[in-house]
C-alpha cells in the first residue's frame, strides 16, 4: 500500500503494508540510518524520531498511524533553533562515547528543551530516562541539557 | 601489575620482523573500509604525490595527513588518542587529521601487544605508547631529511613544528606536502628518537574527539548501517536451545508477506529475506520452525550452579602460591570463610549484532562493526571455502563492544546464508537474539578463606574459584601449558599478605554455551569477591576498611595513594545519616591505580540509591584526560547495571531474558554523580576503558553493607533482602 | 353506617394487600441487594486484575506488568494523567497495539485520574463506595458507570492487550455481570 509521507519537509511515498514501522521505513527504504535500531520495543529510545515536534518511538509506530503528521528525523533536527543548541552543548560538551544512542537522546532533548526551556534535574529525569545508554554518558546528557537550556547563541537563518 | 595477556604475547610473535616492518609491507595500497568525516566506503590506492612510509600514515601532496588506525572506536576514544600520539610525533595538528579505519589484515594491522588484529584488554594505549608514537617520529626524520636535501644543509639544523620544516638558520621552510616526493623516495629508519613528554603540545590535553560532530548529525555509520548497492535485509533466529540444530520449517505465510523473498536456513538458524528489515521480522514472526533441541535441552541456571559447587570440591590449578596457606591456616588465631558468587552477564551493547555479506565465486566482502576483523575474516573463509585473503572485511563504527565483538561465531552462520543467495545479504539480529545468543560473562563461585591473627590482621589469603577459561578457547596461543593468563588475573589481590594462595578448576558450561570476555574480564571478576571479603575481614577486626587495606598496601605506594585519595575526596569516615553508608574498592591492573568510594542510601523496602561516587585514577601520563573521565564514568555505569540488574538465567536449555525490560540498564533517573580526581603523572600510560567497571560492583555491595549491615555475596542486588525487618 | 364499613372495609381490605405488598418488595430487595453484592465481587476481580489496576494507580507513576512494577523509563502521571510534555504516554501507547502486540495501544491512553485510584481500597466494598461515589466518578450514576465499562476504549483493551493477558473473566461475561449489577440495584458488597 502507498504512503505518502512528510519526511523533514520532503514528500516521500513508500509502498509497504500498514502494519511496517516507521524506523523500516526511514532505514531502510529511505535509507536514513541516522535513526538507530536497539531495541524494537520502545524500551531504549534509539529510534526517537517527532511527528509534529512530539517525540515518538519509531520503532512500534506503524507507517499507516503516521498520516500527514510531519515527521523529523536526526538528519535535520539541526535545522531548528533548539536541535542547534543542543547539538553545540552536545559538542561543547563531548557527550558520545560509541554514539550509537545519541540520535534518540538529542531528539529526546530537543522535545525537552521546547517544551521546558530551564528544565530541572526533575524534569531531565522524566524526559530523558526513556533513552538508554549502555556506553553511560548520562551524567554529560543532563550537563548538556543544561548547557543547551543556557545558550543565547543564535545562528543566523 | 601489566596485563598478563600482553606479557603473554610479547613473547609470542610468529615474525621476527618489528611491528612498523611488517606495517611497512603493504605501504601505499590501501583498501579502507571508512573514514571520518564520515563518508562511503571506497577501495582506494595511495593517490599519486603521497608519502606513506607504513600502513598508519599517509601525507599528501596537499598537506592532508590520513592517519590509519588499527584499534576500533567503540566510544572509548581511539579515533582521537591514537592520532594524537602520532600527530604528537610528527608535529601536527590534530584538526588536519583525516581517520582510517584499518582493513581486516592482521599480518600488517595485528595488535603490537595480542599479534592478533583486535581491540580490547585496555591495550590500546598501552601498545600504542611504546610502538605507535614511532609512526609519528620516523616519518618526521624522514620528513626533514627531505628537506634538508633540498635544501643541502645539514638535517640538525632544521625543525619540524605545524606540518612545516623550518631551516632555523635561514628562516626558510617547506610545508609537508611540498616534501611528499622527495620523501617518498628516502629510506624509512626502523626508529626515531620520541619527544620528552614535558615538551608534549597535544597529548596531556582535552582534545575534542574528532567522531562528536557525526554523531550529533546523524552521519556516523556503524555495522548496522551499511549500505550496499543490490542489498537485501534479513532477520534471523538462530536456534533458541544451547547447541540445538535446525529441524524444519514451514515458510508459507512469511513468503506471502508483501516484501518477502525468501526463507534460508543454516545449520542452527533460519532467516527470512525481505526488501527491508519490517518486512523480514514480520516474515520470521510467520514462520513455523521446529528445531531439535540437541542434548542440552534440560540445562538450567540450577543445574550450571551446582556443576559448580562440584567443581569446587575438585583439585584445579594452583596458579599462585605464596608461603605456605595451610600452615597459617593452622596456626591462625581465627579463621574466615565466605562464599561470593558472580552471575553470567550479557553485553547488550545498544547496536545489536548485524553483518552484511556478499559472497561471490571469486570472493567475499564483509561489512560489519568488529572487535576483530581477521577472527570475522577467518571464519568467513572457514564457512565459504576461501583462502581468508579472498574476505575482505570492512570495520565500522561500533555501537558498543565492551567485549562482545571480540567474538565473532555470529558471521559463521550469516556466511550459511548469504552464500545461497547472490545479492550481497545484510543480516540484522533483534534484541532478543542478541542477548539470548551472546558471549557471556562465565558464571563463577568464589571461595574465599582467610588466616587471621589475634588483632583480625590478614596473615593468610586463599582464593579458590570455579568457572569457565574464555582465554582457552579463544586465543589458545596466549595460554602457557594450559595456563589462562587473564582467569585468575588480580584473584590474589594487590595487599601483601605473607600467604597467599589462588587456585582455579576449570568448569565449562555445555558445548554451544559460549563465554566471552565481558568488560573488564578476570579483574572485573574478582574484584568483587576480593574487594568484599577484605571488607568482611575488616569489620570482623572491628578496624575502617581503609585502615584495615591500607596496612597492607606498604609496597604499593601508587595505589595507596589513590586510596586515600579517594577516601580524603569522599568524606570517608565523617557521620551519615541512618540507611545511608559508603563503601570503597581499589584497583590495581591495565597499569592503572585507582579506588572509588560509593555513597548509597537504602530505602525501608530495600530499594538502593547511588547518592555520590568518588573516584582517584592514576593512569600514569593521561593522553586525552577528558577521554580518561568519560571512560571512567562509563564503565562505572556498566558496572552498576550488572551489580543492580546483570543476570542472565537457563531454563530447558534456553535463556530466560530478551529484551531490555528483563535484562535492565541503568537509565538516567539513577545515575549517580560521578566525580573523577586524575593525578598528574609522568608514568608510562595504562588502559583505562575497563578500570570503571571493576571498581563499581564491590564499591557499591561494601557501601549497601556499610548502609544496612547486609553482606550481599551475590548479585544482581536484591531488595527484598534489604528491607528493614520489623 | 353501611357506607362507612364498606369505606372501613376497603381500607382494610387495601391495607391487607398493600402490607403484603409492602412484604414481599422487602424480600425481592434483600435478594437483590445480595445478588448486586455478589455480581459486584466478580466485577471487582476484573477491577483488580493488573490490566486495570496499572493505571487506576494511587501513585504518581503508572504500573506494569502481572506483578504491577513501576513503570519503566521513570514514566509519571504528569498534570493531567498523561505525562510529561517530553514524555507522554502517547509517545509510545498509540491508538492500537503495536503490530507485534509488544506495546499496549487504544484511543486516548492515559492514567484514570486520582480520584479514580482503586490499588489502595483493600475491600470490595471500599472499591465499590469509590466507584460510585460521584464525587470522584466524574458524576456518573450506576447507569452512567456501566455504559462506560461498556463503551471506553481503554476498558475494552483489557481483554485485547496484544501479548498481555487478559483479565480471567472473558468481556462477555463482564459485560453480562455488570448488568446484572445494574439491574439488581447496583448494590455494594458489605465488606
Amino acid at each position: 500500500m502507498k504512503y505518502e509521507l512528510n519526511v523533514n519537509g520532503q514528500a516521500r511515498t513508500v509502498d509497504v503494508d500498514a502494519d511496517i514501522p516507521l524506523l523500516w521505513i526511514l532505514r531502510d527504504v529511505l535509507g536514513m540510518t541516522g535513526t538507530k535500531f536497539g531495541c524494537g520495543m520502545a524500551l531504549c529510545g534509539a529510534c526517537t524520531v517527532h511527528l509534529d515536534g512530539q517525540p515518538v518511538r519509531s520503532c512500534s509506530t506503524a507507517v499507516a498511524a503516521v498520516g500527514e503528521k510531519a515527521i523529523t528525523t536526526i538528519e535535520a533536527i539541526g535545522r531548528t533553533e533548539v536541535g542547534q543548541r543542543v547539538q553545540r552543548a552536545w559538542v561543547a560538551k563531548q557527550v558520545p562515547q560509541c554514539g550509537y544512542c545519541q540520535s534518540g537522546q538529542i531528539m529526546a532533548a530537543a522535545a525537552l528543551l521546547s517544551a521546558t526551556s530551564s528544565p530541572s534535574d526533575t524534569d531531565i529525569d522524566q524526559a530523558m530516562s526513556g533513552n538508554v545508554c549502555r556506553c553511560g554518558t548520562y551524567g554529560r546528557i543532563r550537563e548538556a541539557i543544561k548547557v543547551a537550556a543556557r545558550d543565547t547563541t543564535t545562528k543566523g537563518g | 601489575m601489566t596485563d598478563p595477556v600482553a606479557a603473554r604475547a610479547a613473547d609470542f610473535s610468529p615474525e621476527r620482523r618489528s611491528f612498523l616492518e611488517r606495517s611497512a609491507a603493504l605501504a601505499g595500497a590501501l583498501v579502507v573500509a571508512f573514514h571520518l568525516p564520515a563518508r562511503r566506503a571506497t577501495a582506494q590506492t595511495s593517490p599519486g604525490g603521497a608519502f606513506s612510509p607504513n600502513a598508519y600514515l599517509r601525507i599528501g601532496a596537499d598537506d592532508s595527513v590520513t592517519i590509519v588506525v588499527a584499534l576500533v572506536e567503540m566510544g572509548q576514544g581511539t579515533f582521537t588518542s591514537i592520532p594524537m600520539l602520532i600527530a604528537e610525533e610528527l608535529e601536527v595538528e590534530l584538526s588536519k587529521v583525516k581517520v582510517e579505519q584499518a582493513p581486516a589484515n592482521e599480518k600488517i594491522y595485528g595488535h603490537p601487544w595480542y599479534v592478533l588484529q583486535t581491540t580490547g584488554g585496555s591495550a590500546s594505549i598501552p601498545a600504542a605508547w611504546a610502538k605507535l608514537r614511532q609512526v609519528g617520529a620516523t616519518a618526521k626524520l624522514v620528513l626533514i631529511t627531505a628537506a634538508a636535501q633540498e635544501w643541502n644543509v645539514p638535517a640538525a639544523d632544521c625543525r619540524a613544528e605545524n606540518g612545516v620544516v623550518k631551516h632555523l638558520p635561514s628562516g626558510r621552510s617547506l610545508r609537508y606536502g611540498q616534501l611528499v616526493d622527495r620523501a617518498a623516495k628516502l629510506p624509512v629508519p626502523a626508529e626515531a628518537p620520541l619527544k620528552n613528554p614535558a615538551d608534549f603540545k597535544l597529548v596531556g590535553t582535552s582534545a575534542p574527539r574528532l567522531d562528536t560532530p557525526s554523531k550529533v548529525d546523524g552521519s556516523a555509520i556503524f555495522g548496522i548501517d551499511a549500505k550496499v548497492p543490490g542489498m537485501k535485509v534479513a532477520a534471523i533466529s538462530l536456534c533458541p536451545v544451547i547447541g540445538g540444530k535446525f529441524g524444519s520449517v514451514d515458510p508459507s505465510r512469511a513468503l506471502s508477506i508483501s516484501g518477502v523473498h525468501r526463507v534460508v536456513t543454516g545449520e542452527a538458524c533460519v532467516a527470512v529475506v525481505a526488501d527491508h528489515y519490517g518486512a523480514a521480522r514480520k516474515g520470521l514472526k510467520a514462520l513455523t520452525v521446529k528445531w531439535n533441541d540437541g542434548p542440552s535441552a534440560k540445562f538450567s541456571s540450577k543445574v550450571w550452579r551446582g556443576q559448580l559447587e562440584a567443581a569446587l570440591k575438585q583439585k584445579g590449578f594452583v596458579d599462585h602460591n605464596e608461603g605456605d596457606f595451610r600452615k597459617a591456616r593452622a596456626a591462625a588465631a581465627r579463621t574466615h570463610r565466605a562464599l561470593y558468587v558472580s552471575p553470567p552477564l550479557a553485553h547488550s551493547a545498544l547496536e545489536p549484532l548485524h553483518c552484511t555479506m556478499h559472497v561471490r565465486k571469486d570472493g567475499c566482502d564483509v561489512w560489519l562493526g568488529t572487535q576483530a576483523p581477521a577472527r570475522a575474516q577467518g571464519f568467513v573463509a572457514e564457512v565459504l571455502g576461501m583462502a581468508q585473503e579472498k574476505v575482505a572485511v570492512h570495520n565500522f563504527l561500533l555501537g558498543g563492544g565492551f567485549g562482545r565483538r571480540l567474538d565473532a561465531e555470529y558471521v559463521i552462520p550469516v556466511a550459511q546464508l548469504a552464500k545461497q543467495v547472490d545479492y550481497p545479504l545484510k543480516v540484522v539480529f533483534s534484541r532478543e537474539e542478541d542477548i539470548q545468543h551472546d558471549a557471556y560473562r562465565p558464571y563463577f563461585l568464589d571461595e574465599m578463606s582467610a588466616a587471621l591473627d589475634k588483632r583480625g590482621g590478614l596473615i593468610g589469603l586463599s582464593h579458590r574459584f570455579a568457572g569457565s577459561s574464555v582465554i582457552a578457547r579463544y586465543a589458545p596461543a596466549w595460554t602457557t601449558k594450559g595456563r589462562d593468563p587473564d582467569v585468575a588475573h588480580t584473584a590474589e589481590t594487590p595487599y601483601h599478605v605473607a600467604n597467599k594462595y589462588v587456585e582455579f578448576i576449570r568448569h565449562e558450561p555445555p558445548q554451544g554455551l559460549l563465554t566471552g570476555n565481558w568488560r573488564g574480564v578476570g579483574p572485573t571478576h574478582h574484584s568483587f569477591p576480593t574487594e568484599c571479603f577484605i571488607d568482611e575481614l575488616a569489620f570482623l577486626a572491628k578496624t575502617d576498611p581503609v585502615v584495615y587495606r591500607e596496612r597492607m598496601l606498604g609496597k604499593n605506594p601508587r595505589l595507596l595513594a589513590m586510596m586515600k585519595l579517594a577516601a580524603t575526596k569522599a568524606g570517608w569516615g565523617t557521620p551519615l545519616p541512618a540507611r545511608r553508608g559508603r563503601g570503597i574498592s581499589v584497583m590495581d591492573s591495565w597499569s592503572c591505580f585507582a579506588a572509588l568510594v560509593t555513597e548509597v542510601t537504602v530505602n525501608e523496602d530495600g530499594e538502593v540509591k547511588m547518592d555520590r561516587m568518588v573516584c582517584a585514577v592514576d593512569c600514569g601520563i593521561a593522553v586525552n584526560p577528558d577521554g580518561v573521565d568519560a571512560q571512567i564514568q562509563g564503565a562505572i555505569v556498566y558496572g552498576l547495571t550488572a551489580a543492580l540488574y546483570g543476570n542472565i538465567t537457563w531454563e530447558r536449555g534456553r535463556v530466560v531474558q530478551s529484551n531490555y525490560h528483563d535484562y535492565q540498564p541503568l537509565r538516567m533517573h539513577e545515575m549517580p554523580p560521578i566525580e573523577l580526581h586524575l593525578v598528574k603523572s609522568a608514568e608510562k600510560p595504562g588502559g583505562v576503558g575497563e578500570l570503571g567497571t571493576s571498581l563499581a560492583v564491590p564499591s557499591l555491595m561494601n557501601a549497601i553493607h556499610a548502609a544496612t549491615g547486609r553482606r550481599l555475596r551475590e548479585y544482581p542486588v536484591r531488595a527484598e533482602l534489604l528491607r528493614v525487618r520489623t | 353506617m353501611r357506607n362507612i364499613t364498606a369505606s372501613i372495609a376497603t381500607l382494610l381490605l387495601f391495607a391487607g394487600v398493600a402490607s403484603q405488598g409492602l412484604a414481599q418488595g422487602s424480600g425481592a430487595r434483600n435478594a437483590d441487594r445480595t445478588a448486586s453484592a455478589e455480581a459486584f465481587k466478580k466485577i471487582a476481580e476484573v477491577l483488580r486484575h493488573p490490566r486495570c489496576q496499572n493505571c487506576h494507580t494511587v501513585t504518581e507513576f503508572p504500573r506494569q506488568g502481572d506483578d504491577r512494577h513501576r513503570h519503566h523509563q521513570m514514566v509519571v502521571r504528569g498534570p493531567s494523567g498523561r505525562g510529561t510534555s517530553a514524555m507522554l504516554c502517547s509517545n509510545c501507547h498509540q491508538e492500537k497495539n503495536s503490530p507485534d502486540g509488544l506495546i499496549p495501544g487504544a484511543h486516548n491512553w492515559h492514567l484514570a485520574p486520582l480520584s479514580m485510584a482503586w490499588e489502595q481500597h483493600k475491600t470490595d466494598k471500599a472499591l465499590c463506595e469509590s466507584l460510585k461515589d460521584r464525587s470522584l466518578n466524574g458524576d456518573k450514576n450506576v447507569a452512567a458507570l456501566v455504559h462506560h465499562m461498556h463503551t471506553d476504549p481503554l476498558v475494552l483493551w483489557a481483554w485485547e492487550p496484544g501479548t498481555r493477558k487478559p483479565p480471567h473473566i472473558s468481556k462477555e461475561e463482564f459485560q453480562a455481570l455488570l448488568k446484572r449489577w445494574e439491574k439488581t440495584g447496583g448494590a455494594c458488597p458489605t465488606n
